[in-house]
């Protein structure tokens, strides 16, 4: 899960990251409340940041310096509602501004290819960070973190000074850094990025931007439901997640349903490839049943695939492995049964593909339950350039 | 011969009392595997039975191997404790731990990681979150189903557990010697790389099929590795070409950042190397197929 801008910051705050005074206001009326509460500390110059998880938010306009409450007022309401890399702007930080006199760059993120941590550390930090790592990398300090010993404070200094931070302000970085690796490994992140770490002309040092990535797997031990944001997120997608389905909304018209992440990610690229050949019907969603395929499981993924408008036909796509495809198929068939007795007409052509243990019978059931919509073709390209050309005739029709 | 898992390869489970660890353990010994015991502190001494067949529970993997000699734990145990059951494993010095729990936090496999290697990894590590190793006719470690193929001479190593088995079937007239998956996680203990050059090494592999998913740079790794270190012909397939950036799909690891990681540059890195790539999993069969 990536965090908001506002939410990183109050992880950061937590664990004593210094950062500077903000609030998040969700109308331009609040964001002028906020700016007149710094104003009467004696902070009247605020920055009102877009909260959208996106980077280049300076760049779109999404992040403008206001004198004061009404000025507050009217960045708040031009950068509302604006578009960011296809995000829509709902919230926005108000944050006091500071005046910085230099900004450096520090992360720590799970290094893949080594399996291990990496923190990531220059001086050179600010908006154009991957054009410096990528014309200057030896400006860039890479340093390996062990998952067994973690930061200390002599390990922060040494990543602090292999990225070159000044004399001035390598005490307040490394103690930054020390509890900004306290926070990724308590808080089960795999990447927190503060750009630019700030040195300001009073001599502090402070997270001014933050970027934070938890791992969904460590959702037992944690409380990271509270960063979860639905404001974002595709309706269809929300209903999904609420019926615990592994479901990703995508902009075709062929449903596709199937049986594990791999095979499932993989029939979306044969639909692809198929539909080139029908004027580029694409597939709808991504949606993987796991392994049981039970009517319940069936009836829900075929309920939240076909609420989606767009879809004109839809693909199951089963391999039978350690679930036999007669379990498969009878899913299939009372899951179609459940559906209409929740009084959802199932209306569309459904294209199946049953292979692999047991195949013979599944077919069999499905021929014998001779539901009209259901179609059986025997193997997955095939399948595929079927449940394309349905999806193509439907789409001429309509 | 076959890699990893043999004939002779002597089993325990941990986590054997446990649903899944029952289920699975009676569908091991129906494929001929040698399941000679598991783990339970709190059940230590009983015996348990695995559909007809009675095997014994002892408290630690280390007790377990001294009373039956097993040589390969199988971790059926839930997330929560796949880091204890791994540490307790590489501890022991069992030389072959297959972890097939998914949802470990990357923390805890980073963490298991870093123990293993700090032992100069005698205990070689397949997963988390993978359907296991199998070699039909020989063993078979994990959650591959048994009856879908049959022994012959191709090797296999995947990502993905159902295209595993959907290429384990499409190709059963010809048959594997052995099929690792590997699984989709960030971090992940045996690579691609590390199952190229066991197969490269294995009189009983004739040729190798490599199944891949967008997200890392693994296959442009093993793309590098083959075109130096491998000699026998390789197949590949890479899912994913369509999937948008950004997006999560089902694996923890199948997703791209930018540009590196795309099913396209994988493909790329792998036609480098001299490797023919399968527009689908059928067509990669076909590929397969041609070699024998």
């Amino acid at each position: 899960m990536d965090l908001f801008e506002f939410q990183a910051k109050e992880l950061f705050a937590e664990y004593g990251v210094p950062v500077q005074r903000g609030k998040v206001a969700r109308t331009a009326a609040e964001a002028r409340e906020i700016a007149a509460e710094f104003a009467a500390d004696g902070h009247p110059l605020v920055v009102v940041k877009a909260q959208v998880k996106a980077g280049g938010r300076g760049k779109a306009g999404g992040v403008k310096l206001a004198q004061g409450p009404d000025e507050a007022f009217e960045k708040a309401s031009q950068i509302l509602g604006m578009d960011i890399k296809g995000h829509t702007v709902y919230t926005v930080l108000i944050a006091e501004a500071v005046d910085i006199a230099a900004e450096y760059y520090l992360s720590f993120l799970l290094d893949r290819a080594n399996r291990t941590f990496l923190s990531i550390c220059t001086v050179q930090g600010g908006m154009e960070i991957e054009e410096v790592a990528h014309s200057s990398p030896e400006a860039v300090a890479r340093i390996p973190v062990s998952p067994i010993a973690g930061v200390d404070s002599a390990k922060a200094a040494e990543i602090i000074a292999a990225g070159r931070i000044p004399a001035e302000a390598a005490a307040g970085a490394a103690l930054l850094a020390e509890r900004l690796w306290i926070m990724f490994a308590d808080e089960d992140a795999t990447l927190v990025e503060v750009n630019p770490m700030a040195l300001t002309s009073g001599g502090q040092v402070l997270a001014v931007d933050g970027k934070v990535t938890l791992d969904d797997n460590a959702a037992f031990r944690q409380q990271h439901a509270r960063f979860d944001d639905i404001s974002n997120t595709d309706p269809i997608e929300a209903r999904a997640r609420e019926k615990h389905l592994n479901y990703v909304k995508l902009d075709g018209e062929v449903g596709i349903i199937g049986n594990g992440a791999g095979l499932v990610m993989s029939t979306l690229d044969v639909v692809a490839y198929a539909g080139q050949e029908f004027g580029g019907i694409k597939p709808a969603n991504f949606l993987d049943i796991g392994g049981g395929a039970s009517a319940e499981v069936m009836a829900n993924g075929l309920e939240i695939v076909l609420s989606d408008p767009s879809v004109r036909s839809v693909f199951v796509n089963v391999f039978g492995g350690i679930t036999s495809c007669d379990a498969v198929a009878n899913g299939i068939v009372s899951g179609i049964g459940l559906l209409e007795s929740r009084g959802e007409h199932v209306d569309r052509p459904i294209v199946v593909r049953l292979d692999g243990n047991n195949a013979a019978e599944g077919r069999q059931i499905l021929a014998d339950a001779a539901i009209g919509v259901v179609e059986q073709v025997p193997t997955m390209d095939g399948a595929a350039r079927r449940s394309a050309e349905l999806a193509s005739i439907a789409s001429k029709g309509a | 011969m076959a890699i990893f898992l043999t004939a002779q390869s002597r089993v325990l489970i941990q986590g054997i009392t446990g649903s899944e660890g029952r289920r699975h353990g009676a569908r091991m010994l129906a494929a001929g595997t040698k399941v000679v015991g598991g783990t339970n502190p709190r059940k230590a001494g009983q015996r348990i039975d695995l559909n007809g067949t009675e095997v014994p529970v002892f408290g630690t993997v280390a007790d377990t191997m001294a009373a039956t000699g097993a040589d390969v734990s199988v971790i059926f145990v839930p997330a929560e404790r796949t880091k204890d059951a791994v540490i307790e494993a590489i501890e022991a010095a069992i030389p072959l731990c297959i972890v097939i729990t998914e949802g470990v936090p990357v923390h805890d496999t980073a963490e298991f990681w870093a123990r293993a290697s700090a032992v100069s990894n005698r205990t070689r590590i397949i997963g988390p979150n993978c359907p296991g190793v199998a070699s039909p006719g020989k063993s078979n470690a994990g959650i591959i189903p048994a009856d879908i193929t049959t022994e012959g001479r191709i090797g296999l190593v995947s990502k993905s557990g159902t295209l595993t088995y959907q290429m384990m079937y499409e190709l059963r007239d010809i048959g594997f010697s052995t099929a690792v998956g590997i699984g989709g996680d960030p971090v992940i203990g045996t690579t691609h790389i590390d199952c190229l050059q066991a197969f490269q090494e294995d009189p009983e592999t004739d040729a190798i099929v490599m199944i891949g998913e967008i997200g890392g740079d693994a296959e442009e790794r093993a793309g590098a590795f083959i075109e130096h270190n491998v000699t026998k012909p390789v197949v590949g397939y890479v899912a994913g070409f369509t999937a948008p950036e950004g997006k999560t799909m089902g694996h923890a690891g199948a997703i791209i950042s930018g540009s590196s990681g795309t099913a396209q540059a994988k493909k790329e890195a792998l036609e480098k190397a001299g490797v023919r790539v399968g527009r689908t999993p059928s067509e990669t069969a076909g590929l397969v197929r041609a070699l024998f």
